[in-house]
């Protein structure tokens, strides 16, 4: 099967995929060290926030968001996703872009049902 | 010869980014895979708050928070022993791999000795004694917060075992000699696998331990 596929199209996704020098980024143990500490000051934090009452809704956003920190710092070190090359980046949109859908949708359609707020 | 060593170089470069690419992939489906569960999750916890804030009591929260420390400490190790293979320092990628996997086993010890016989032995389990009993009670949530529990918490800790599972793998080969700061690709590779089971679990322990 040839399908046509425009050569400037491949040659940019090529040197999308590619690094700047061709070597692997070796991140360093006192990095390694930095991000294992950060992630267990957020989970005492996340503990210590969870035992303040500050309404159901603002505590689930404090929770997720500290979440969504200690994941990032993951993906960015641990998984080395800060010196993956751009169409890495660029794949990473695309299930985190359906993810956002799927869990975004069904929250909708739950929270605009008539007479959800208080009127059950 | 340079010219050579150099395509060699390059060529292996190339395998080296397929290969993480090719996980990364894997990875998009793990993601969306829980990211359905986390919209069932998202779903039920916004009908039934009252019920979920209510039977997340009986889950204790000091062990989730000692599986969190034992996950990330894990996900460190596995990160050091990236970078000793990088920098082919072959006895410590031995003890990291080494430490990796045992604080996997660690974490499923926990879970299994530990804090799944008492829900057991509580009946919380769905078709369990308390657990049909919220359902003839009218608490519905409190048995849906529990279906999702073992869902969910036993769907990420199938993840840790494959993990150790694989990790087992990898530690054999790297006892061989099989790696070296030339030829690293299995071990940072199973080491992102690993990373997304660390991640999976920094949100579930919120979600499942910490309701207000």
């Amino acid at each position: 099967m040839d399908i046509p596929f425009p050569a400037f199209l491949f040659d940019k996704i090529r040197r999308w995929g590619m690094k700047d020098n061709h070597k692997e980024h070796i991140v360093t143990p006192p990095v390694y060290l930095a991000v294992a500490i950060a992630l267990y000051i957020l989970t005492f934090i996340t503990v210590w926030a969870a035992g303040i009452d500050l309404g159901k809704i603002t505590n689930t956003i404090i929770a997720l968001s500290i979440a969504s920190v200690k994941a990032s710092l993951v993906a960015l070190f641990f998984m080395h996703l800060k010196y993956e090359s751009k169409l890495l980046w660029f794949m990473i949109t695309i299930p985190l872009l359906l993810l956002l859908i799927l869990l975004a949708l069904p929250i909708i359609d739950v929270l605009t049902r008539a007479g959800y707020f208080g009127m059950r | 010869m340079e010219a050579t060593l150099e395509k060699h170089h390059e060529e292996r470069h190339a395998g080296l980014e397929g290969a993480k690419m090719g996980m990364w992939l894997f990875l998009f489906t793990e993601l969306l895979l829980f990211g359905g569960l986390f919209a069932a999750y998202a779903v039920f916890h916004s009908v039934y708050a009252k019920d979920f804030e209510i039977a997340h009591h009986h889950l204790n929260r000091t062990i989730g928070f000692i599986n969190t420390i034992v996950l990330i400490t894990s996900s460190f190790t596995m990160a050091m022993g990236v970078w000793s293979a990088q920098t082919n320092r072959k006895n410590l990628l031995n003890l990291f791999l080494l430490l990796t996997i045992l604080l996997g086993v660690a974490f499923l010890v926990v879970k299994l000795t530990v804090e799944w016989p008492v829900k057991f032995h509580e009946g919380l389990y769905p078709g369990g004694k308390e657990f049909n009993h919220f359902i003839q009670e009218g608490h519905k949530g409190q048995a849906l917060f529990f279906s999702l529990y073992f869902m969910l918490t036993g769907l990420h800790g199938l993840h840790v075992l494959v993990g150790v599972l694989v990790l087992t793998g990898i530690l054999i080969m790297a006892l061989r000699g099989k790696f070296s700061s030339e030829y690293y690709g299995p071990v940072e590779v199973s080491g992102l696998y690993w990373h997304l089971v660390d991640l999976i679990w920094i949100y579930l322990f919120p979600l499942f331990y910490l309701i207000k």
